[in-house]
């Protein structure tokens, strides 16, 4: 019980240090130029190269530059770090491109003519701010379970101490009150891995994409729509793949439809097969950012008055905030959990 | 001009969701009323659904956030 008390408290101390490490980053640069809160969150919540952690007064930025894995048919791999990127440079022929438009932040191939050549983009396989979070997030993952199992086997299902009486009523809780009812007590056994995986790889990036410093916490995971499409496209696949006969049935024959309604009920049904987990996607992605986003600009509020009256209000409202984005950060993957396991038990339902 | 239109889509698609959770919410209510001892039950739904509603309601916002450009 210490120790749960001990997680909770550290935890709840590091989101309450939320506003005073965006301060300190910002005070260093406010005084020469306008403040843009436009650009400065969106810039933290989309995915970089680099991890930037201040810029110092002379513009010169502190960043951890991630490696950049890049593949161009005729070029080859290429691995470099991306400080040879930085500030626009050209490196190889590659460079990232900072012009606003579509390409914004991509690496592109630059033509010997200097031009950029908009058509062919390379395959970017680079590590960056999003995939560190992710590597992180799933570490921790990794050793939380590892020794959730391994002491399992040393003490058997018993007393639960440490971290097995902090672990195992999330655990039972995803088995008894999500899976079960749901998909049935035969079947739900072999969907159990997919569902724990996907309910805590969102909980433990959510929580640690709330948490700003140091380095390896704070990355926007699961608000990166990538992420959270790959998310989705799990669940579609574990469904269509574990779909049985009735299921199909339902979809290009359903019972008891008149068969001159068949061509306006087959696209239909076709349609809701995918957006059902497209909406999955949209409302992680939608939830964490706006919640990062309500964030990031409650703390702007202090930059954009210039006054230090403010502080005492908008730190008020941003611990506020946290605290309700720890909910939501829950929440929402218990939602996620939740509809995919209803997807899958739609599946493999049997016909009574 | 698209700016402030897709400002104005994302404020009137706040109302839907505000609407709805505030029906929750209030059916929620009335349930807890007639039977407290099944409230956390009804809590734990409602707060499902809330969840569902949000997410209609951010589609919305992203919407607007694509075009807006």
């Amino acid at each position: 019980m210490r120790f749960v008390k001990g997680i909770l408290f550290s935890l709840l101390l590091l989101i309450f240090s939320a506003p005073l490490a965006a301060q300190e980053e910002q005070e260093a640069t406010g005084a020469e130029e306008e403040f843009d809160p436009g650009t400065f969150i969106l810039a933290h919540i989309a995915d970089s190269h680099e991890w930037h952690i201040l810029t110092k007064k002379n513009g010169e930025s502190v960043a951890i530059y991630l490696p950049v894995i890049v593949y161009q048919k005729d070029k080859g791999l290429d691995i470099f770090s991306s400080r040879r990127l930085a500030e626009g440079k050209e490196y190889k022929g590659y460079k990232v491109v900072e012009e606003e438009g579509d390409l914004k932040g991509k690496i592109v191939n630059v033509k010997p003519d200097g031009s950029i050549d908009e058509k062919n983009l390379p395959l970017d396989f680079s590590i960056t701010k999003a995939v560190v979070g992710m590597l992180f997030a799933a570490l921790i993952g990794l050793w939380l379970f590892v020794s959730l199992g391994s002491s399992y086997k040393k003490t058997g299902i018993s007393n639960p101490k440490g971290i097995q009486s902090f672990l195992e009523p999330v655990v039972l809780f995803v088995r008894d009150d999500i899976a079960i009812p749901i998909i049935g007590e035969k079947k739900y056994e072999k969907y159990m891995p997919y569902l724990l995986t996907a309910f805590f790889f969102i909980l433990l990036n959510n929580i640690i994409g709330l948490i700003p410093f140091p380095p390896p916490f704070g990355a926007n995971v699961t608000g990166n729509i990538a992420v959270t499409f790959v998310l989705a496209l799990c669940t579609f696949l574990i469904t269509q793949f574990s779909g049985n006969k009735h299921y199909w049935k339902d979809i290009f024959a359903a019972p008891g439809v008149p068969v001159w309604l068949l061509p306006i009920m087959i696209p239909v049904e076709v349609i809701g097969m995918f957006s059902k987990p497209f909406a999955l996607m949209i409302r992680l992605f939608a939830n964490i950012t706006a919640g990062h986003i309500i964030v990031l600009s409650l703390v702007c509020l202090i930059f954009i008055f210039k006054s230090l009256a403010v502080a005492p209000v908008s730190i008020f409202f941003v611990i506020f905030m946290d605290c309700l984005e720890l909910l939501v950060a829950f929440l929402q993957a218990y939602v996620f959990t939740l509809l995919s396991t209803l997807f899958i038990g739609l599946a493999v339902k049997e016909e009574h | 001009m698209t700016g402030t239109m897709a400002a104005v889509g994302a404020g009137l698609a706040v109302i839907g969701a505000g609407l709805g959770i505030g029906r929750i919410g209030g059916s929620a209510m009335d349930a807890i009323a007639r039977q407290p001892e099944a409230s956390s039950k009804i809590q734990i739904n409602m707060i499902v659904a809330a969840a569902l509603i949000e997410g209609a309601a951010l589609f919305a916002i992203v919407v607007s956030l694509i075009a807006k450009g």
